[in-house]
């Protein structure tokens, strides 16, 4: 009797979630059927329609992701955005952590005014930074490459990056560093052997957060890079496609897929790592 | 050999009485206080932050400064270039004047009231809602998915939902086919301006960041202890009393913190439009307006002013950032 009243009371309740359920999930739901469509049935009827007949074969196939891959060269792409997140988005995670163990535990003057700094720079909009920094890179003969958009992506990353490690290393009890010092041990030592072990799943967090920010972004590599083949990440090859072939839903909605792929099985498999990484950047108020 | 030496010693007495003036004297004080100064500068400390101070300096501190300057200039790439003329506050008037960019403006308002209402409501009830079912872990997840891909990704979703045909065509749009499905007639979404449109493209920001805001929320909820909840409900509170007179008060100060986030990436919003209707239809946005100025007309100073636009809005959560760590700090 109880349970039947408790069940009657939470009923709405259930209904409420679904409904955000539902909104949530249908959207991604419908590309990625979509993706496995034929471009004639796209065309000609709504992908809800294959509900009924939802597990018979031979509707499916894998021929737009072929098309996309190969003709579109989104298999390039999705290489090339490999090559550029891997390696600027190690290049500062490591920058930060040395940072981060200065500005937490090695003392000079100005550190506090230097962070206050750099916790402001967090915010600041990339949009102010563009302008100057393209001559330069134009005479560098920076642009439109891996080493010009590595560079920027690491220090566009490094305000978060380091507050967020910084967050984490300042929290080690003092007398690490006390026994440490006893024992004569550098402070490059120290860092090294005894902060950068223990800070290993802080720096995962932050090292996901980053990849997929970097991965994700289309500003910088508009502005840093080329439509080129041979440079353009998925973001940018993707956002071409939807302005050159806009209604072509049978490359657009496979060339999406492509692109949220590796998040979504980075997403699936670290999510813990994910949510300390924004827990770390907000709660803390 | 001889007229070296003579040379050297003229030099020597020409240096001491220099030295015994009073300039001189300055000079010397000075020389060693730089001197003292920079032999009690801990150079190792100095060495573990130089890497990120100099790759911030040249990307992010130096070119504010230059932007800045920039948009009291004219077109051209070269800052002090032979066809770069200062040009006073034209860029500042086309700024508020322009039509585009008034748009762009209103827009930016829009965006960040609804976004930020939009996000944090519905990650806040998220949040609470969830607590209370067992299958929380699995809405969790579908919820928080979109946080994980990209604008261009989603947009490509929405733009999708978002499809129109013409009413003797099938259709293939999610939210056209419901409409067709009630009786009415197929409508082209992201032509209706200037305000369905808009708040169609903000739908899709709410989605990507809901997620976000209801995981820092739910950690927070989690914390709040729970005899507090049920003593309340054991004194009679219903649960509308309980959530506004204790959830909400103890949720404030998370709210306040998400609230922030949300503004800060709302005022640069640009991938959402750039890709689903590159702010055509008076759907256009500050930052996809400095980037046309730009990269695409070459006005470099005009799009500086609108850039710099976006930092004044900016400025006050980034004083807010800097006074919520400086407090976070003395409580360490």
């Amino acid at each position: 009797m109880m349970n039947a009243k408790k069940l009657i009371a939470k009923t709405p309740l259930h209904v409420a979630i679904f409904v955000f359920a539902a909104i949530w999930a249908i959207p991604t739901l419908g590309l990625l059927i979509t993706s496995f469509r034929d471009p004639a049935s796209i065309a000609g009827s709504g992908w809800w329609t294959i509900f009924p007949r939802l597990l018979s074969g031979g509707q499916y196939s894998l021929e737009n992701y072929v098309g996309v891959i190969y003709s579109e060269g989104l298999g390039r792409s999705f290489l090339n955005s490999l090559i550029i997140s891997v390696p600027a988005t190690a290049i500062s995670t490591f920058i930060a952590s040395f940072a981060a163990f200065g500005f937490a535990w090695m003392g000079f003057t100005g550190r506090r005014t230097l962070f206050m700094v750099v916790v402001g720079l967090m915010v600041i909009p990339l949009q102010m930074t563009f302008i100057p920094i393209l001559p330069i890179y134009n005479k560098l003969g920076l642009h439109g490459t891996f080493p010009g958009i590595w560079l920027a992506h690491t220090a566009y990353g490094l305000p978060l990056t380091t507050y967020l490690v910084h967050n984490f290393m300042a929290g080690i009890p003092k007398d690490l560093f006390d026994s440490a010092a006893i024992d004569g041990a550098s402070p490059l030592r120290t860092f090294w052997n005894i902060v950068m072990p223990i800070s290993i799943p802080a720096l995962a967090s932050v090292f996901i957060f980053q990849f997929l920010w970097i991965w994700n972004d289309l500003l910088v590599s508009l502005v840093y890079l080329t439509a080129q083949k041979s440079v353009a990440p998925l973001m940018l090859s993707i956002a071409n496609l939807v302005t050159n072939r806009g209604q072509d839903w049978e490359l657009l909605t496979a060339a999406a897929f492509v692109s949220m792929a590796l998040p979504l099985v980075v997403f699936f498999s670290l999510q813990r790592y994910f949510v300390r990484g924004i827990l770390a950047g907000s709660v803390k108020g | 050999m001889e007229a070296e030496t003579k040379r050297r010693k003229l030099f020597a007495r020409l240096f001491h009485s220099l030295r015994r003036t009073a300039v001189g004297r300055l000079v010397a004080r000075v020389c060693r206080l730089v001197w003292h100064w920079l032999r009690s500068i801990r150079w190792r400390s100095w060495a573990f932050v130089a890497p990120a101070l100099v790759l911030i300096g040249f990307f992010l501190v130096y070119p504010t400064v230059v932007t800045v300057a920039r948009s009291f200039f004219g077109r051209g790439v070269q800052l002090f270039g032979p066809k770069v003329h200062f040009v006073g506050l034209d860029n500042w008037q086309f700024v508020f004047t322009n039509e585009i960019m008034l748009t762009a403006l209103r827009n930016n308002a829009l965006w960040a009231v609804l976004f930020t209402t939009g996000t944090v409501g519905f990650g806040l009830i998220l949040a609470v809602l969830l607590d209370r079912v067992r299958y929380e872990k699995v809405v969790k997840s579908i919820v928080f998915i979109p946080a994980a891909i990209s604008f261009v990704g989603a947009s490509i979703v929405w733009k999708f939902i978002y499809a129109y045909r013409p009413a003797n065509l099938e259709q293939i749009g999610a939210l056209n086919a419901v409409v067709v499905a009630l009786g009415g007639e197929p409508v082209g979404w992201l032509l209706q301006r200037p305000w369905l449109n808009n708040i169609l493209l903000i739908v899709v920001g709410i989605w990507m960041w809901t997620g976000f805001c209801m995981v820092i929320f739910s950690a927070a909820y989690k914390n709040i202890p729970k005899q507090l909840l049920e003593a309340a409900r054991i004194d009679g509170a219903n649960e509308w009393r309980v959530f506004r007179r204790i959830i909400l008060p103890l949720l404030a100060p998370t709210a306040s913190v998400v609230a922030t986030t949300m503004v800060v990436q709302v005022l640069k919003v640009f991938d959402i439009v750039y890709v689903m209707t590159n702010g055509n239809f008076s759907t256009e946005v500050i930052a996809n307006r400095m980037y046309k100025e730009a990269f695409l007309y070459g006005n470099y100073g005009r799009a500086s002013a609108i850039a710099v636009v976006l930092l004044i809005l900016i400025v006050p959560f980034m004083i807010l950032n800097i006074r919520r760590f400086a407090a976070q700090e003395r409580g360490r």
